[in-house]
């Protein structure tokens, strides 16, 4: 089987600040992340010979990116994989130059939440529809619900009690948020106490407000190009190590099986991706990661399923520091989707997009030491049946 | 012998207080309680229970199936299909629905009884539900309740045989209600008690009397209709009946007037308490009046019905009159800004009718898992196309992680969802209902219900819910 490992670099990257971004629109951020991907790669949008837009309520088509940059007749493809979709925009991107049908592609995620005048986004009835909901039979529950689940059975099995839980939780939202009042471009500028946390109103027990990321505007662009030619660009060009994807069976909501204490495609897609990537020992080999932090309780099932924690015992780490920006693997430096906010499609690349500054060291405040590899994740759909998305990225070629 | 075969009653767990709705209105309290339907039910969800239970009792596979009612769901659509769909009754049932009348039910149990006899029919269950609603401080607010109520009738293993009947009818305005009235309307009560309901249901009782040539004294109980309690003993004392030692308790002060639905309920309860050899004396009111003579068979000792009409009625959840005006949709309340879920698709709910109206899933021929919603590759061993129908409505099942949602376009927020695994196999994520949020607990049994999900796109969506095992 092929790999993608170092055949695929990137050389320019754009991101709008997120928030709630009430006077512009969809083609406004696009326009605005694209336009910093330009500059940045030092390119013109003719240079581009094909192009992703990751959306998912937001533009149908490829029109709705091809219209608002004015590409001129190039092949360009709109792909939705949920809140997994702008990493499935940068696959696209990224497979084109590999397969070597083109050298300069460009992927953009872009979401505008916040003009549906709605509470939270829509919940898994509204969008994801089976044939068994359209018959009137699926389940109402909110995002936050379906992550709630996740969280009551995290607590039951591994016997946490609920305010313990609670607590370690509040721990990650106040790491996410220190992170981002770092960071200008993050839709929250502040930081948070775990009393705070502890002490926002209930959205689905156990769940509170601020375990919740933000609902944001927003968009990301990213431009990549063969790896023989990165240097060409930039000195710093950054190179896609891997990208692995795994979709779920279907099995978990309907099975007795799954337990409700972690993501099963979280550890499928992470096995997939540190095999292409050649990487051995995660917790010691990966500098930084940017994860799927929707709530508090994925990040801390994601320390798990993605092998930097014991089974069951994420709650070690959490005490001991080991994911904050100083600690020994620092996880979501921007903010995650926490504070950094999550507008559906743009996440993966904004994720991308924070891995690409630390491995050029351009992190500012939040510059980890001496990065080599990055990694990005992201869960579309539910815990129970979602699409996980794993990229991994590093500032050197292999040696070996 | 044609006669009673199974029974069942289904009172709906909540009751509001006559005195709750009086402190609300300032009005004068009726005194007891009253049974409310939650507002996931309808006349017809309270009729599946009623008939899921009256078949469990029974040992006869109905081919009959008539609902008796006048709160049917639809004007234009019949009820006793779904009803006879979410029962899993087969294909060749003969159904149909009895409406507009508060004797619906004994109408319809003469035609089931007049089937039977003819030779047309083996066993039609005949479910009467009522989900009748008084207008905010009326006295109809206070008398009415909710419930349903399946007999079966049948001619093998009867335990109350059929052995006279005599009906009439009366044309009067007393009450009705108008094609969009949410609420029963009615004329000035003295007239319609004095001339319509006592007048008439006492021709009919004398009627019926006459006719076998029996006298009260005959009889060990005495079960009719009542619109209000005082009412009702006013026509014992007419017939002379005793009050004490005959007459069958109404309802009115545990229950309430459940309309189509109380004669039969008062029968459930008559018969619960039956012995071989009784003789009961049965008449409903409206728009005329419908008599029948039971006789209690010596097989009512070998036929224990599961629930008695007592013990449903024993488990009681009280709740505020506020909480009553949500449930009835009586006043106008701020909403969540979340996008309402889209209306289903008649074509697929046609096509999935079996999963979701009987609520079967399948099971895997080769690995034996069962599984909800029916899959073609299973989801354990993937094997194609070998699979059994599975039902699932049946099954009990336990709490394995839930969430209270407080971001839910339900009529009452937060809705109480969890992860069912079923004993047996097989999982479904639902809603769970008759749960309060402090009630839920991982591990805590439960079984399934039908339930009115909505009324979404111009039409009624029904699915199965969980709810505690009481």
């Amino acid at each position: 089987m092929g790999t993608i490992k170092d055949k695929v670099a990137i050389v320019g990257m754009g991101c709008t600040k997120f928030g709630e971004l009430w006077g512009k629109s969809v083609d406004d951020l696009i326009i605005d992340a694209a336009h910093e991907a330009f500059e940045d790669a030092g390119l013109e949008p003719k240079d581009i010979e094909a192009a992703w837009l990751g959306s998912v309520f937001s533009g149908q088509t490829a029109l709705s990116l091809s219209s608002p940059l004015k590409l001129q007749y190039i092949p360009v493809t709109r792909v939705e994989n949920m809140c997994a979709t702008g990493t499935e925009a940068l696959r696209g991107a990224a497979y084109a130059v590999a397969a070597g049908v083109c050298d300069i592609a460009l992927a953009v995620g872009a979401e505008k939440l916040k003009d549906t005048g709605w509470t939270g986004v829509q919940p898994a009835n509204v969008v994801g529809r089976t044939s068994m909901g359209t018959a009137g039979t699926e389940l109402e529950l909110s995002p936050p619900g379906i992550f709630a689940l996740l969280a009551s059975g995290y607590f039951h099995k591994y016997k946490l009690d609920p305010e313990e839980g609670k607590r370690l939780l509040a721990e990650i939202a106040v790491k996410n948020h220190h992170n981002g009042s770092l960071n200008p471009k993050a839709h929250y500028q502040n930081e948070l106490t775990v009393e705070k946390v502890l002490k926002a109103p209930i959205v689905a027990t156990p769940l509170g407000v601020l375990d919740c990321c933000g609902v944001s505007d927003g968009a990301a662009a990213v431009i990549v190009t063969r790896a023989d030619m990165a240097k060409s660009f930039r000195d710093d060009p950054v190179y896609i190590k891997s990208m692995a994807i795994s979709a779920g069976p279907g099995r978990d909501p309907i099975s007795q099986d799954y337990d409700f204490a972690h993501v099963e495609e979280n550890v499928r897609a992470s096995k997939l991706a540190y095999a292409e990537a050649g990487i051995v020992d995660p917790r010691s080999e990966i500098s930084m990661a940017e994860v799927h932090d929707c709530f508090t309780i994925h990040e801390m099932s994601i320390y798990e399923d993605l092998g930097w924690s014991k089974k069951g015992r994420a709650k070690d780490d959490i005490e001991a520091g080991t994911f904050h920006l100083k600690g020994e693997l620092p996880i979501n430096t921007d903010g995650g989707l926490k504070c950094f906010g999550h507008p559906l499609g743009a996440s993966g690349l904004r994720m991308l997009y924070e891995v690409y500054k630390q491995l050029q060291e351009k992190a500012g405040p939040r510059q980890v030491k001496n990065p080599r590899i990055g990694l990005t994740h992201n869960l579309g759909g539910t815990v129970w049946g979602g699409i996980a998305c794993i990229s991994i990225a590093g500032n050197e070629l292999d040696r070996g | 012998m044609v006669g009673i075969t199974s029974f069942h009653a289904y009172i709906p767990s909540y009751r509001l207080s006559r005195d709750e709705i009086s402190r609300a209105w300032g009005t004068k309290s009726i005194g007891g309680e009253r049974a409310v339907a939650k507002y996931d039910e309808d006349s017809l969800t309270m009729a599946v229970a009623a008939t899921l239970g009256c078949i469990n009792d029974s040992p006869h596979q109905a081919d009959g199936l008539f609902f008796a009612s006048t709160t049917s769901p639809y004007k234009e659509k019949q009820a006793a299909a779904i009803l006879a769909a979410a029962a899993d009754l087969p294909r060749d049932t003969r159904t149909a629905d009895f409406t507009d009348s508060l004797r619906a039910a004994t109408i319809a149990i003469n035609s089931a009884a007049d089937a039977v006899k003819s030779g047309t029919a083996e066993n039609v269950i005949v479910a009467a539900s009522d989900f009748r609603m008084g207008a905010g401080k009326s006295q109809f607010e206070q008398l009415f309740g909710e419930g349903g109520v399946a007999i079966a009738i049948g001619k093998e293993d009867v335990i109350a045989s059929i052995e006279g009947s005599y009906s009439l009818y009366s044309e009067m305005m007393d009450m009705w209600r108008l094609d969009g009235d949410s609420f029963t309307r009615s004329w000035e009560e003295r007239f319609i008690i004095s001339e319509g309901y006592l007048k008439t249901t006492h021709q009919v009782i004398s009627g019926i009397l006459e006719k076998y040539r029996l006298t009260p004294k005959d009889f060990s109980r005495v079960v009719y209709y009542g619109p209000d309690r005082k009412s009702h003993a006013a026509l014992a004392r007419n017939l002379g009946f005793d009050m004490d030692a005959q007459v069958q308790d109404p309802l009115f002060d545990s229950i309430g007037n459940t309309g189509t639905a109380a004669l039969p309920m008062m029968l459930a309860g008559a018969l619960d308490d039956s012995n071989p050899g009784d003789l009961i004396l049965v008449a409903s009111y409206g728009d005329g009046a419908d008599a029948l003579i039971f006789k209690v068979t010596e097989n009512m000792k070998a036929f224990k019905a599961d629930q008695k009409i007592e013990s449903i009625s024993g488990k009681k959840v009280f709740i505020n009159y506020e909480r009553y005006l949500n449930w009835r949709d009586m006043v106008p309340l701020h909403e969540l800004s979340r996008p309402a879920s889209p209306p289903p698709s008649i074509t697929c709910l046609w096509r999935e009718r079996k999963g979701v109206l009987a609520f079967y899933g399948n099971r895997c021929r080769h690995c034996g898992v069962p599984q909800y919603p029916p899959q073609r590759i299973c989801s354990n061993c993937q094997i194609k196309d070998e699979f059994d129908d599975y039902k699932f409505s049946d099954k009990r099942g336990h709490v394995f992680t839930y969430t209270i949602d407080y971001l839910t376009t339900n009529r009452e927020s937060p809705a109480v969802v969890a992860v069912i695994d079923f004993e047996g196999g097989g999982r479904v994520m639902c809603e769970v209902t008759e749960c309060e949020p402090s009630e839920i607990e991982v591990g805590m049994p439960v079984e399934m219900c039908f339930r009115k999900i909505g009324l979404r796109g111009g039409f009624f969506n029904y699915f199965w819910k969980a709810r505690p095992l009481s």
